[in-house]
């Protein structure tokens, strides 16, 4: 399997990405890790005429602590995701789901940024920063905005970017105390990819009331999205094993259309997409409470 | 229109005029003769392609060769030289000793994969193990005697260290 010629450029800036990406248009594609686009290419799914290599852009690599919250760098791997004290310490659902993809070769190349520019409905990343509620920063010839998680993701493998944008940069919150995060996943067995994922971040408030929760969910639909009419059921009440498995019930609300495939039926989707987010929900609270999970 | 690249591969320099779309597997194979480098899946799933890229295992199938333009990249056929001791690595030993192959398709990618592991984790958990080869598919072994192995060699690059 052999990817169709294209023209191929290797900026070593962001700035000159820019310029090379505003020239060659709907034409270029951008190139991360490549671990969405190339499988594509070798399928010849995609051939695009020119491929944009913004890989050896070091400025786009970092973890940082910002203005209170924490900066990704889009190019920044699964793998550094995976290892950083820093989001580990301050927003661990970040590595917490790092830790469910692929395997050691594809973390090991695949990047924060692109992972989420790509939509794909199955990834793991988009239910994480909808959960954290992150933002992600896209730059072009003309400047930068700042886009929420929640209007990110528009439909299947097709994010709010434009044309002519670079993500650059995921931004995520350094959570409170007595906060608990929680990825959990079905995998689907050959490729890794989640037939369901469900992230949860539950903050408890006095007297083990649920303060605030979000709960992404992934796989399910054709895009990510933000299980809202679980978080309602669980705000403000007294969290308890019976109060979690009600809101789960949830999960799948009427505006979102399960998938159906060879690999799970719409019915399966719902029915584990209820299973995967109690399940997530039950480990965030675990944390939250400070038990080990 | 070739693109030039130059990459350390096995310790040694190389230069070559390449396609942009040839993967880095294909070169190795194909332009250098590294046919250690086995291809399986060809879609990023069974792990056969694996070599070292600065280091860390990766895919060899699902990376264009001028991605690893400037990079230093290790082989099944370099890794002896790695060991330190003339004689194989401790991994191709541990192989070797446990049984750890039959058909052998598998055994470079796996290998390699478990360099990877026990550069970062000397003394893995046998889980531990199992997730780190997760990316490697063997469809002759049951999996239990390259665990084996890898076990082995820990054991023995430890008892080297002391």
């Amino acid at each position: 399997m052999i990817p169709a010629a294209f023209e191929y450029h290797a900026p070593k800036s962001l700035e000159e990405a820019l310029r090379l990406l505003s020239r060659h248009g709907n034409e270029a594609k951008i190139l991360a890790g490549g671990h969405s686009l190339l499988p594509l290419m070798k399928l010849r799914l995609a051939a695009p005429r020119c491929v944009i290599d913004i890989g050896r852009i070091q400025a786009l690599r970092y973890i940082r602590e910002e203005n209170g919250r924490i900066a990704i760098g889009a190019l920044t791997t699964h793998t550094e995701v995976l290892e950083s004290p820093l989001l580990r310490a301050k927003c661990p659902l970040l590595p917490q789901t790092a830790w469910e993809i692929g395997d050691v070769q594809v973390r090991n190349r695949g990047t924060v940024g692109w992972s989420l520019a790509h939509a794909d409905p199955a990834a793991d990343y988009p239910a994480a920063v909808l959960a954290l509620d992150a933002e992600l920063v896209a730059a072009s010839v003309h400047g930068t905005r700042t886009l929420r998680a929640m209007e990110f993701f528009v439909d299947m493998l097709t994010a709010a970017l434009l044309p002519g944008e670079i993500l650059t940069e995921v931004r995520v919150p350094i959570l409170p105390p007595r906060t608990g995060t929680a990825y959990r996943k079905l995998h689907q067995p050959a490729s890794g990819y989640a037939l369901v994922g469900a992230a949860a971040c539950l903050t408890l408030g006095p007297g083990g009331i649920v303060e605030r929760v979000a709960v992404g969910l992934t796989g399910v639909g054709p895009k990510a999205y933000r299980a809202v009419a679980v978080e309602k059921a669980l705000a403000g009440k007294k969290a308890s094993e019976k109060l979690l498995t009600g809101a789960a019930r949830h999960a799948v609300p009427e505006h979102v259309e399960p998938l159906s495939d060879l690999q799970a039926s719409a019915e399966y989707r719902t029915a584990m997409a209820v299973v995967f987010v109690r399940r997530a929900l039950e480990s965030a609270l675990a944390r939250a409470q400070g038990k080990p999970r | 229109m070739g693109v030039v690249i130059q990459m350390r591969v096995n310790g040694k320099t190389q230069q070559h005029e390449v396609e942009p779309r040839l993967l880095l597997v294909h070169y190795l194979r194909d332009v250098l003769g590294l046919t250690g480098t086995h291809i399986g899946c060809e879609t990023s799933i069974c792990g056969a392609c694996t070599v070292l890229l600065g280091g860390k295992a990766v895919k060899s199938c699902t990376l264009l060769a001028v991605q690893a333009d400037g990079a230093d990249v290790v082989t099944i056929e370099g890794l002896a030289a790695l060991g330190g001791n003339g004689g194989l690595h401790p991994v191709q030993e541990g192989f070797w000793e446990k049984h750890g192959l039959q058909c052998g398709y598998c055994t470079p990618g796996m290998i390699l994969a478990a360099v990877e592991l026990l550069q970062t984790n000397p003394k893995p958990k046998e889980e531990e193990i199992r997730r780190a080869i997760a990316g490697n598919l063997c469809r002759c072994t049951g999996y239990q005697h390259i665990v084996d192995a890898v076990q082995y060699a820990a054991r023995k690059m430890a008892a080297a260290k002391r």
